[in-house]
């Protein structure tokens, strides 16, 4: 039954070609609209770490001084940690892994051999532990020890690309690299690791920028005094000491396991939080201390910027309105076939076999909307990869939002239909047959 | 025109008139909340910078191999009179930053030093006594400053110089009464700061929504800014040879000293292009908006094209009849008219309300100010044009069916 009811459908499509092409094309429009704008946003807010950011946490405290002015301007200072309250986090070991972090851009001095000339990479200036915390896959040797660490090795992971760039295809492990004024003897090699949006990184950095090129031990940074990217906020007259007790710079992640290890990290915090300020370093509440999973943290940064988030409702309106449009033309249709309606339920059909006859023609008209709508929000991804904005190169379908893009597509004409096919299989036969 | 009839008529195409008018209603409401968007952000990108920016671009000179401050300092003097020298250079001077360069060093301005809220916040531009020359701005009062008023300055110092000139601007915010010259304020530090001049309207860094309360704030600090990372170099060209200058400035550089890296992408910026990157995803948007606004409008009168069409189809009887009995053709041509302008006007009465309230939701969650009445009379307008628009041919259509069809059974 439903092969005739194709065919019948067919047939009705084919009898108004432009009305059949100007529901397709409203369908397609607004389809292709709001599936670019939910790509975007789905990159964006996409899990950067699937499997283990349930797991990733950021503790965050609040050792600003009560008479502190300066919150709205340059980023929330307390988005990052100072250094000895990073140390002091790291040393409790509460957390079944931990590691601080900054960022870090520095000069690069290739071997003459390549024949490349002085570039500057960005990469990471971190504790131990960020390797396993992040589950970065090494493939050539390994990372550094927390010994290391402390006594400001001048070792190097580098990671695949750059490596590449540097070596060619010969083992890097063990070579030399000249980093700033320094030489390091890399150590490691890890893949390419990109995650999106990189929900580490410092807030004034560029979270869909590219991939960490370097890892260098956090003290060796630290002593040798490099370049930090990202936001040093300070609030004493020493503010130009990285060592200061009044300078957030450093970013903080841990691994917890379980919500009662979560539970008792954070009540971790607030303990050491009081304790700071019995001792008179904090000033505030130690409540302000928190604790934020991976996406809590995301949500809390904010990522998507205002004009994507009002683009993505102009796009859902733009469909709503295409959606309006392709009932009004669909009931129109379907009403006037009322004579034909009334002779097949004269011949037997039941109600329910006009509504499915009906829903049939509005489905296949979604189907070729989602066509339509594939390409246009192809060609508007497309046209945002062009656009200078950092997530730009991101905006790229994926399987799923493809299967989302047709789903969608059936799903909104089969709407669209339903209350005009509705109507058509409520048509009074009797009445119509009288005036045939 | 009797309108009775026509309600009558309407009244049995419950559906299909409701629909319309609900799609007529959305469009209003969305292209008149779109053309206000689109309005502020063209408005937006074109507000001037007050500089010569014909003439002006900007040298990104990062330093190779970590040089001390004072071999920094040398090194710029060096560099600005090699570029001073040049024969399509007008002027050149230094500085940590540029107007509409996206961010930057900018200062909480305070008029005591013991005051906790902010008065306002201002750009800083670190800079000698050449750049109001090299930028074209005009000083309106006071005066420029003076070479030996210019001393270096430690990339980490954030103690403030005793003397700046501030922007028209900001002096009128922190003197509303226009006494400025002379007075001084505070900028997170103890020690004041003496406004020594002031120029007319300079642009800030950045025009971030965040920073446009702040507007054309900025003061200029008389001081080399020796960072070791890498300082910008702002040069005017004469007339006509910016293209020229472009070339030579950093030929020029690189024969001081090749311990530099001028990216050779965006290393050497025209100002035009500054601007472009400035303002680029406001133009994005803009655009965007003008595309959805106009396929919107092209849906929506198709729409009313299709539902006109099959009312008239549907009708034709109808029509024949009342052709037979003496209605002229411009009868049936107002009738349809005279029934898609009292949908569409419906429809937009609806719409003015969606209109209010999508822009008090924006207002509500997004950046944006209240939508003007000229708006939501404009999209009116359109939308009510539109719509006679789309209905005109198939009532034309309406018009020509004959009186011949009354007698026609089917």
């Amino acid at each position: 039954m439903l092969a005739y009811y194709f065919d019948l459908a067919l047939r009705s499509l084919k009898r108004t070609p432009v009305l059949t092409a100007l529901m397709v094309l409203a369908i397609g429009l607004g389809i292709g609209a709001s599936m670019t704008m939910l790509t975007v946003l789905h990159v964006m807010t996409d899990d950067p770490l699937p499997g283990r950011s349930a797991h990733l946490y950021t503790p965050h405290l609040d050792p600003l001084p009560l008479n502190y002015k300066g919150i709205d301007l340059a980023g929330d200072p307390n988005a990052n940690l100072t250094w000895p309250d990073a140390m002091a986090l790291l040393q409790a070991h509460r957390a079944s892994r931990q590691a601080a972090m900054a960022g870090g851009s520095l000069l690069v001095w290739p071997d003459s051999a390549t024949r490349l000339r002085p570039f500057y990479v960005d990469g990471r200036y971190t504790t131990a532990d960020l390797f396993a915390l992040f589950g970065i896959p090494f493939e050539q040797g390994s990372g550094w020890t927390a010994a290391e660490d402390n006594a400001g090795a001048q070792v190097v992971v580098l990671a695949r690309t750059f490596a590449r760039k540097l070596f060619g295809s010969a083992n890097a492990v063990g070579q030399s690299v000249r980093l700033g004024d320094h030489d390091y003897r890399v150590i490691g090699v890890v893949a390419d690791w990109q995650p999106s949006p990189m929900f580490y990184v410092d807030a004034s950095a560029n979270r869909y920028g590219d991939a960490d090129q370097f890892f260098l031990p956090l003290s060796t940074a630290l002593n040798q005094k490099l370049d930090i990217n990202g936001n040093i906020s300070g609030w004493s007259s020493q503010s130009d000491d990285l060592h200061s007790a009044s300078v957030t710079w450093l970013q903080f992640w841990v691994q917890l396991d379980t919500p009662a290890q979560a539970a008792a990290y954070r009540q971790f915090l607030v303990d050491y939080s009081a304790q700071q300020k019995a001792l008179g370093r904090f000033q505030r509440p130690p409540t302000n201390a928190k604790l934020y999973s991976l996406m809590g943290w995301l949500q809390h940064q904010n990522l998507v910027p205002d004009d994507v988030r009002l683009q993505l409702w102009l796009a859902l309106g733009f469909l709503f309105v295409c959606m309006l449009n392709i009932v009004a033309l669909l009931l129109a249709k379907f009403l006037r076939r009322s004579g034909e309606i009334s002779v097949r339920r004269a011949m037997g059909a039941r109600r329910r076999d006009v509504f499915v006859q009906f829903g049939v023609e509005s489905a296949l008209i979604g189907i070729a909307g989602g066509v339509l709508g594939l390409l246009i929000a192809e060609l508007g991804l497309w046209s945002v990869r062009q656009r200078p904005d950092d997530y730009a190169h991101l905006a790229k379908m994926d399987p799923a939002m493809l299967f989302c893009t047709f789903a969608m597509a059936i799903v909104a004409s089969v709407l669209a239909g339903l209350l005009p096919a509705w109507r058509a299989c409520s048509v009074a036969p009797s009445l119509q047959l009288k005036t045939l | 025109m009797h309108i009775q009839p026509i309600l009558a008529a309407l009244r049995r195409h419950k559906a299909g008139t409701v629909l319309i008018a609900l799609q007529i209603a959305l469009t209003l409401a969305i292209v008149c909340n779109a053309l206000f968007i689109i309005h502020q952000r063209l408005a937006h990108l074109s507000e001037p910078t007050g500089i010569d920016e014909a003439n002006l671009f900007v040298i990104d000179s990062e330093w190779a191999g970590q040089p001390s401050e004072i071999q920094v300092d040398a090194q710029i003097k060096t560099d600005l009179a090699a570029l001073r020298q040049l024969p399509s250079v007008r002027d050149a001077a230094p500085s940590n930053s540029y107007p509409l360069r996206g961010g930057g060093w900018d200062d909480f301005i305070t008029m005591t030093p013991e005051q906790v809220e902010k008065t306002t916040d201002a750009s800083v531009y670190i800079s000698d006594e050449h750049l109001i020359d090299t930028l074209g701005v005009k000083l309106i009062a006071g005066r420029d400053f003076r070479p030996d008023e210019v001393l270096p300055m430690g990339e980490k110092e954030s103690k403030s110089p005793p003397v700046a000139i501030v922007s028209k601007a900001l002096a009128d915010k922190l003197y509303p009464d226009g006494s400025a010259l002379g007075k001084s304020f505070y900028t997170m530090n103890t020690s004041p700061v003496t406004i020594i001049g002031i120029v007319d309207r300079l642009q800030r860094q950045e025009v971030d929504t965040w920073s446009k309360d702040y507007v054309y704030q900025d003061m200029l600090w008389p001081r080399r800014l020796d960072s070791q990372s890498g300082t910008y170099y702002i040069v005017r060209a004469k007339p006509g040879q910016l293209a020229q200058a472009m070339r030579d400035a950093p030929k020029a550089l690189l024969a001081q000293s090749r311990m530099r890296i001028i990216d050779p992408e965006d290393g050497v910026l025209s100002f035009a292009q500054i601007r472009h990157r400035a303002y680029d995803s406001d133009r994005g948007m803009a655009i965007l908006m003008g595309i959805i606004c106009a396929v919107l409008l092209v849906i929506t009168g198709a729409g009313i094209v299709g539902l006109t069409s099959f009312w008239v189809a549907q009708r034709r009887k109808q029509i024949g009849i009342r052709r037979a009995l003496g209605a002229t053709r411009r009868d049936i041509l107002g009738y349809f008219l005279t029934e898609n302008l009292l949908i569409a006007a419906g429809g937009a009465l609806l719409g003015i309300v969606l209109a209010v309230a999508i822009n008090l939701w924006m207002i509500a969650h997004v950046e944006m100010s209240r939508l003007p009445l000229f708006y939501m009379l404009a999209g009116v307008i359109v939308l009510l044009a539109l719509g006679q628009g789309a209905a005109f041919a198939p009532a034309l259509r309406a018009s020509r069916v004959s009186p011949v069809e009354a007698t026609r059974t089917v």
